[in-house]
């Protein structure tokens, strides 16, 4: 095993930089890091990225068939939105030193994660409003602490998606809200959706923190500010009462508020699911994965084209001033 | 033009506005590139939101109570009168620049004419809109027919495969039918043969500064504006459509 020596130097460095990120100062790309910092940002922005643009196949999956006109153009923007932040965010890890190509790559191969709630399917319409108000909301919750982190490349960009995140999950919850306050069938549509979604949208704050391997380093660096179970909680608590609103039930016979906690206590998540998705047993990972690589080979001549035609156009425009500078 | 002219001419904008932007929308996902997503994202959402407003004014011209999603969730492909070129499945990248390629050109001149005519102010006002969105249409399409054609040798073959699939789809826009002419008569809609002439110009040089060869005139196909359409429209209203069918007493 090979342990890495710091010089006096990098040990200086080290000790200046966490003292600067313990004030709350922004580390900028061209600062000095640690490696491990280093490696931490790139393996969690270019899994957030990722998140994204994998997030954007299940909702797509019904911008065919959205139900009226305006369901269809809100969800289509929602979802080139999601594209969009996967743009910001794939730019905030290439100031890291890593090319989109190779983030893109790493997720092809299976080295590089995204977020295992977009390995469910989603069957009905109903499922566009559970996942723009559960899981945008779950995302919400874990994205509003980053706006502050330490790296200020993604604490930027991160301001920019959690607005548009707000924007998502009230527009979940509105398509919800008219579900069940609609026919029978949508109102068993919408129940039938938030049964499925809910215990997926809990395990979205990932293990708890005696199993969650990289929270104590995140929280030292100021990348994570609260614990997964916090957030989990904070969720739990911000959506019981909404259920409520929409008279749906949240699937879990063990949920109530509890007085002394001043929290909703809530009943055990399957862990194991939560373990077989990441894993790969999750009833849409072949689908997903599938489609992004598709979508990344049949592009392949399209972007070859837009290579070599800028490199003709580049050469063409060296060729024009050369003759201009010689007349 | 009798008032159901007049309605049909607002109803085909529509109806051509929607049709391609539901296939558009399916590349949301699935592009070449992210950017790419997200561009043809936009312009599928110009383009419902330019159905939209045509479907509505169509509503009122009417009068029957048939609002925007009657129009679109309502009717069967018989009744749908878009142009044959924008059902045309989205095949590879090529095909669907190509296609928007000779649509937004086609789109950008007629809109240019509605903006500015008098016959129905609401027809202007939805026309001055969309004449800045169906600028970006044109320069994107025709940006990337460019590229593709003067890329790769690959590219270069794809694509102009396209164009030679897709031309025989082109002559359609300028074939008119009573609806046309009673329109043009009134001054509502450009006289098609006119429009003909500046589309070919355009596409002609865009084709050329692509290095691909203009395919030569010849048979065109033709119906969409009578209801008859290729056997892909059914199939995209079945998708498209299933919901409201499916829950006719809903709403979302
Ligand atoms: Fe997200
Ligand atoms: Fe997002
Ligand atoms: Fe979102």
């Amino acid at each position: 095993m090979k342990i890495a020596r710091m010089s006096p130097v990098e040990m200086n460095l080290e000790a200046r930089f966490d003292a600067y990120v313990a004030e709350e100062k922004k580390i900028e790309p061209k600062d000095w890091m640690p490696d491990a910092y280093r490696k931490t940002l790139i393996r969690q922005i270019s899994q957030h990225a990722h998140s994204e643009i994998v997030g954007m196949l299940p909702e797509g999956n019904w911008i065919s068939r959205a139900p009226s006109l305006k369901r269809k153009a809100i969800l289509l923007a929602k979802v080139q939105d999601e594209a969009g932040h996967g743009l910001y965010l794939y730019s905030a890890a290439e100031t890291l030193g890593v090319t989109r190509d190779q983030m893109l790559q790493d997720l092809h191969a299976g080295k590089a994660k995204y977020s295992s709630i977009f390995n469910y399917p989603t069957l009905t319409w109903a499922d566009m409003g559970a996942v723009g108000w559960l899981v945008d909301g779950a995302a919400i919750m874990n994205q509003v602490p980053l706006c502050k982190c330490s790296y200020g490349p993604y604490a930027r960009a991160m301001v920019r998606v959690c607005k548009e995140e707000s924007f998502h999950q009230r527009q979940g919850f509105q398509v919800m809200l008219n579900l069940a306050q609609g026919t029978p069938e949508q109102k068993a549509m919408a129940q039938d959706a938030l049964n499925r979604w809910w215990w997926p949208s809990l395990m979205m704050f990932g293990p708890s923190d005696a199993d969650s391997p990289h929270s104590a380093q995140s929280m030292k660096w100021n990348i994570k500010r609260f614990s997964n179970d916090e957030l989990r909680q904070r969720f739990v608590d911000m959506t019981v009462p909404q259920a409520e609103l929409l008279g749906l039930t949240l699937p879990d016979p063990d949920l109530k508020w509890n007085e002394a906690r001043g929290h909703y206590d809530f009943g055990a998540i399957n862990w194991d699911e939560f373990y077989n998705v990441i894993k790969g047993n999750g009833p849409c990972n072949k689908e997903r994965l599938g489609a992004r690589v598709k979508a990344y080979n049949d592009g392949a001549w399209v972007r070859d084209a837009a290579n070599a035609y800028a490199t003709k156009e580049a050469t063409r425009q060296k060729n024009a001033n050369a003759s201009t500078h010689a007349a | 033009m009798t008032d159901a002219q007049h309605f049909a001419a607002v109803l085909r904008l529509g109806d051509d506005a929607l049709v391609l932007g539901q296939r558009l929308s399916a590349w949301c996902g699935h592009g070449p590139i992210l950017e790419e997503d997200i561009a043809l994202s936009n312009i599928a959402l110009d383009l419902i939101g330019q159905a939209r407003n045509l479907f509505t004014l169509a509503s009122k011209l009417e009068n029957q109570g048939r609002d925007e999603d009657a129009l679109a969730y309502f009717r069967s492909d018989l009744e749908f009168q878009n142009h044959l070129l924008v059902e045309q499945p989205n095949g590879h990248f090529g095909d669907t620049v190509v296609r928007q390629m000779f649509f937004s050109a086609f789109a950008l001149d007629r809109y240019t004419f509605l903006a500015r005519q008098t016959a129905n102010a609401d027809v202007a006002g939805i026309a001055a809109k969309a004449v800045k969105e169906l600028h970006y249409h044109w320069e994107h399409a025709a940006q990337w027919v460019i590229r593709l054609g003067d890329g790769t040798p690959e590219s270069h073959q794809k694509v102009q495969d396209s164009v030679d699939h897709l031309w025989a789809y082109t002559g359609e826009l300028f074939m008119p039918d009573d609806v046309d002419t009673a329109c043009a008569e009134a001054g509502l809609m450009p006289d098609l043969h006119e429009l003909q002439g500046t589309w070919r110009d355009k596409v002609v040089a865009c084709l050329e500064r692509a290095t691909l060869r203009v395919p030569e005139e010849g048979w065109s196909h033709r119906g969409g504006k009578q209801g008859v359409h290729s056997e892909h429209l059914s199939y995209m209203l079945a998708e498209m459509q299933v919901l409201p069918r499916t829950y006719p007493d809903a709403t979302w």
